[in-house]
């Protein structure tokens, strides 16, 4: 019985797993490899020994700057998250609690917010801040929140209503213990999981802006950047400046699809069990 | 009387379509629209104020080196003349005023009033886009239900095609298929809609569309699929369905006459709520590969520090995206009988 439940354990964590050699890649290439320098006189040079996925057209090492841009891209789309999932999270909590026409009042905004065409709003306001990675997080959170809020609201009603929380509250549980232990726990879990759902949108977000140009500038090159140069150079016909990029924020895509679906299969509401 | 109306309300017994679902539908409709009036403007007051927060002054990118060259009554003049010189209220009421009486202001990037560039281009974005969400639908439906009835190997095959191409951002596909069929094969250009210099044919539209357009559809592609298996998936299972199968109804009367009407119809209103997901395609797409359509100017506009144009844009994607999902929402309250009205 045992080995059984610690198998599927070691089978359902291994996106996480590759998250984290993704992550560990995305740190220790660009320590390992030192300061690098632009040389144009190895500027575009295909795949070889000394330069595995090539070099771009500043003459860096496109497995070292990919990983440079990683790590840029994770940092970034983590801040996102972050804010989003915290200013969803208080949000949802404080409609909820607040309840009827503030709740209705908040409700609607958030539904206005969130029909608002993400990349349009956040191709604008980049643009007006352009290369400050400040603007690039506070495009993206601010106008991904509404989902986290509409979850933990919801989260929060549905637990409050639920009957281990009405059994706890006539067994003369006071509402701050109530609070502690039933709806704290739920709603971090909520919280959590739609902050994991968030990341990857959040990559995609973050990597189109810094490719279309309004996103980080080339000294501090994302993903989205790298790709925005290959742009050019794929027309020269140097492939491999698109190949490692597009190759690594499509894998970081999947990992974190494959981790989110995972963790919200985890965190499915509680069915008799409690928290 | 009485008696037409029982008639009606049996010859409209065809699934996936009942008459008396179309009062709550029209009604809802209404209200979503009454609602998009208030969040447009907002969008719009939000837009002026943010850029007035901005630390980039438009007048010094709108004359970009000439800016040092120009006198201090030049400059106090441009400024009155792009309503730079004002509040931001001030300029916001201007502008809406302005807008209601269809005059949208000046593009600094084209040269040209927002009105035009808008008239010139958003044929080309309605043809591309519109053209975009056609096929990917039809695709997304066939594979959709294939999978979902038939299971095994081609369900497992399209899940796995839908959950890789979601990961799969709108310009990395670009970028793939300039490198493999531009550069690589030579079949089709790299960008634009006419040769350099010629004129637009149907052909040569033909030809310069085939990129984008597969970058755009394959964008498309995979929630609608997942959806529609889910869906599919969801309808065979269910109670109703397996009452029928054992009735002995199997392949396509089954799928046409008992699935498709609960799933595929509830699945195709969904579209309409996407609309930001095939902006953000369009506004990638025509950028990487030039295509002279509505969303390839929103970067430059945006770069730019083109107002106008760039007000003019998002409050249209805004319009359009409110609208979008006011009439899907009409149309899953006129299709399907499960879904309770709450506006």
């Amino acid at each position: 019985m045992s080995t059984l439940v610690l198998s599927r354990r070691a089978v359902t964590g291994w996106p996480w797993l590759l998250l984290a050699a993704i992550v560990v890649a995305a740190v220790a290439v660009p320590l390992g490899a030192g300061e690098q320098l632009a040389d144009f006189s190895r500027a575009l040079q295909p795949p070889s020994a000394a330069h595995p996925a090539g070099t771009d057209h500043f003459g860096y090492d496109l497995l070292i700057r990919t990983a440079q841009g990683l790590q840029i891209s994770l940092l970034t789309a983590a801040s996102c998250a972050v804010v989003a999932t915290v200013l969803g999270a208080l949000i949802g909590v404080g409609s909820a609690l607040a309840g009827g026409w503030v709740d209705a009042a908040v409700m609607r905004v958030v539904d206005g917010v969130n029909a608002l065409p993400h990349l349009v709003v956040g191709i604008v306001i980049a643009a007006m801040w352009r290369g400050e990675p400040l603007a690039i997080i506070a495009s993206i959170g601010l106008t991904h929140w509404p989902a986290v809020a509409r979850v933990v609201r919801a989260e929060l009603l549905a637990v409050t209503d639920a009957g281990w929380v009405q059994t706890s509250r006539l067994a003369g549980a006071s509402r701050w213990f109530i609070a502690r232990h039933h709806l704290v726990p739920t709603v971090t879990g909520q919280a959590v999981v739609a902050m994991v759902m968030l990341l990857p949108h959040a990559v995609w977000h973050e990597s189109t802006l810094s490719f279309l140009g309004v996103g980080l500038s080339p000294d501090r090159a994302s993903l989205g950047t790298l790709l925005g140069q290959a742009r050019g150079n794929i027309l020269a016909g140097a492939w491999w400046t698109l190949v490692v990029p597009a190759g690594s924020l499509i894998l970081t895509a999947l990992s974190f699809a494959a981790a989110a679906s995972e963790t919200r299969r985890r965190s499915e509401p509680p069915s008799g069990r409690v928290w | 009387m009485v008696a037409t109306e029982r008639m009606d309300a049996l010859t409209t017994e065809a699934p996936g379509w009942r008459r008396d679902r179309l009062r709550p539908a029209a009604r809802l409709l209404g209200i979503r629209v009454l609602i998009a009036v208030p969040v447009t403007l907002a969008v719009s007051v939000g837009m002026f104020g943010v850029a007035a927060l901005s630390p980039l002054d438009p007048l010094a990118a709108y004359l970009g080196d000439n800016y040092q060259f120009a006198t201090q009554s030049q400059r106090e003049a441009m400024r009155a003349a792009y309503d730079l010189d004002q509040p931001w209220w001030e300029a916001w009421w201007h502008w809406l005023t302005a807008a209601l009486q269809g005059d949208l202001g000046w593009s600094s990037t084209q040269s040209l009033p927002v009105s035009t560039v808008l008239a010139e281009r958003m044929p080309f974005t309605l043809g591309l886009s519109g053209t975009a969400l056609l096929l990917g639908a039809v695709i997304a439906l066939v594979l959709g239900c294939v999978a979902g009835m038939r299971g095994g190997t081609v369900d497992r095959l399209c899940n796995s095609f839908a959950v890789a191409f979601a990961a799969v951002p709108p310009f990395v596909m670009s970028l793939a298929l300039v490198t493999v069929f531009a550069v690589g094969l030579r079949w089709f250009p790299t960008s634009g809609a006419r040769p350099p210099g010629g004129d637009h044919t149907g052909a040569g539209l033909l030809t310069y569309s085939v990129l984008p357009l597969s970058a755009l559809v394959v964008s498309q592609i995979p929630w609608l699929l997942l959806a529609t298996r889910a869906a599919v998936l969801e309808a065979r299972d269910s109670d109703a369905v397996r009452a029928v199968r054992a009735r002995g109804v199997h392949g396509w009367p089954l799928l046409r006459a008992h699935i498709a009407p609960v799933s595929v119809l509830p699945t195709l209103a969904l579209i309409g709520t996407r609309l930001p997901e095939l902006i953000a395609g369009a506004a990638i797409v025509e950028t990487v590969f030039g295509w002279p359509g509505v969303a390839a100017v929103l970067v430059d506009a945006a770069v730019a520090l083109d107002f106008s144009l760039s007000a003019a844009l998002t409050v249209g994607a805004a319009l359009a995206v409110l609208l979008g999902s006011a009439f899907s929402d009409a149309a899953a309250v006129a299709l399907d009988p499960r879904i309770g009205l709450r506006a």
